[in-house]
């Protein structure tokens, strides 16, 4: 408990000494760049994700194609995929692909995975409606697919959130910036600093989709969702 | 992008070294999440009140970032395999334990009933029912858990400990991209290879999908 205490006593000398609060090795600024490196790759990655197991699930083609595809992603390994694109080409360009790599298979997976489990019944309600192939898929199957769906973009935020602090390693900043700086120099305190922060981030992203599940879901859905 | 085959050729011995302490120091981890997840699966199944909670922590642990966690390790266990190890353990948790969960509940209550009537004890029913019938799905989660673990352990390498992360460090302060491409290809192979080891099992284990003429996965 007392060690706890300590991190947390360390953490905090360094979060309110006033030199971290400005420049560019500031944390608004580092934090800024964190969030705009997960927010843009995030954002692809849903748009890819999503698009692909939306068609793939209501079509029901292809599924076991995209479902491997997602799986051998999963298998590469974030760090050597941006390390060597960076030694080909030195930009910001080639982590943001790394991690839309990471981001897409969770996001795919379970958008399809929801899709394909909605109740033959329900669709054939919707169909009995009147709806054509797009208004079922909009208003009958992705409202039920949604506590999946909501649950895939979760864990890729948090991995992206996660991950993003391999940004630094090649020298694009972010949060990963105080780890590594913190770990080259033996101050332990950088290190538990921007710790803290990725952490409490990650949290945030939880909180998050906690509440956009309470106000996006149909309550008649709730409690049924798992992870996939 | 140009490839050393000779490269590749000089350094076979080095990277199956790498390649090999790469998967203990994936797997192992995979291993004790495994032996952790199914007696809680178990007892979260028992007295539901347990799983959110256990749940709840799984997932704040997964959120933490994995250099990060290996960071909080260092002053415990030092720049030594555990660093990386535990964090993976902790990781591994958050696939498992709700498949584990998930795959007791898959147990339908007839087949339940009638391992009862057949006069099963709660632990003989435990083992020669509900968990053969739950495989699929603790399997299942195994095989995220491992093939993620596969891929996290180059970060170990920032403290010292990565396997085929070594490599992927040393191709990048060389500026060498053959060296880098060598090891996450491996990585992935062995990623690969794992996955199809894992499926053979549960083809094994369950012999009855197959005889079905449809595995269930």
């Amino acid at each position: 408990m007392n060690d706890l205490w300590n991190q947390i006593d360390l953490f905090w000398t360094w979060l309110t000494a006033s030199s971290q609060w400005h420049g560019a090795d500031g944390i608004p600024h580092r934090l800024l760049q964190h969030l705009y490196y997960s927010g843009v790759s995030l954002l692809c990655a849903a748009v890819i994700g999503l698009a692909l197991g939306l068609v793939v699930g209501h079509t029901g083609r292809g599924g076991f194609l995209a479902i491997s595809i997602a799986n051998i992603a999963r298998a590469i390994p974030t760090f050597g995929l941006v390390l060597f694109v960076v030694v080909i080409e030195y930009s910001i360009i080639p982590v943001l692909v790394a991690l839309v790599a990471l981001a897409v298979p969770p996001i795919l997976v379970n958008t399809f995975e929801g899709v394909r489990a909605v109740d033959p019944d329900a669709k054939d309600a919707a169909r009995g409606m009147g709806m054509t192939g797009w208004g079922v898929l909009w208003r009958a199957e992705l409202p039920i697919a949604l506590p999946l769906i909501l649950l895939g973009l979760r864990t890729s935020a948090i991995q992206v959130v996660a991950t993003a602090t391999i940004a630094a390693y090649p020298g694009f900043g972010g949060l990963g910036r105080y780890i590594i700086d913190g770990l080259a120099r033996n101050d332990y305190q950088l290190v538990v600093g921007g710790t803290v922060l990725v952490v409490l981030l990650a949290l945030i992203v939880q909180l998050i989709f906690a509440g956009l599940r309470r106000l996006i879901i149909s309550p008649g859905l709730l409690g049924s969702a798992r992870s996939s | 992008m140009d490839i050393d085959w000779s490269w590749i050729a000089d350094h076979r011995d080095t990277l199956t070294e790498h390649a090999l302490i790469h998967l203990r120091l994936a797997l192992l981890p995979v291993l004790f999440g495994l032996l952790i997840s199914l007696p809680l699966g178990v007892l979260c199944r028992r007295w539901g009140w347990l799983y959110p909670p256990a749940l709840t922590i799984a997932n704040v642990l997964y959120a933490v970032p994995s250099l990060a966690l290996f960071m909080i390790f260092i002053q415990y266990t030092g720049l030594t395999a555990s660093t990386v190890m535990i964090p993976l353990t902790l990781y591994s948790l958050s696939v498992l334990i709700p498949n584990v969960v998930d795959g007791l509940a898959s147990v339908s209550e007839p087949v339940r009933q009638a391992a009862i009537a057949m006069g099963f004890g709660t632990l003989r029913r435990l083992m020669q029912v509900e968990l053969p019938i739950a495989v699929p799905i603790v399997i299942a989660g195994t095989r995220v858990a491992a093939v993620s673990s596969i891929s996290l352990v180059a970060v170990g390498q920032l403290i010292g400990q990565g396997g085929l992360g070594y490599d992927i460090i040393r191709g990048y302060q060389l500026q060498f991209q053959t060296q880098i491409v060598a090891a996450t290809v491996l990585i992935v192979l062995l990623a690969l290879v794992t996955d199809a080891i894992l499926v053979t099992v549960q083809r094994l284990l369950t012999p009855w999908a197959r005889a079905r003429g449809k595995a269930a996965s």
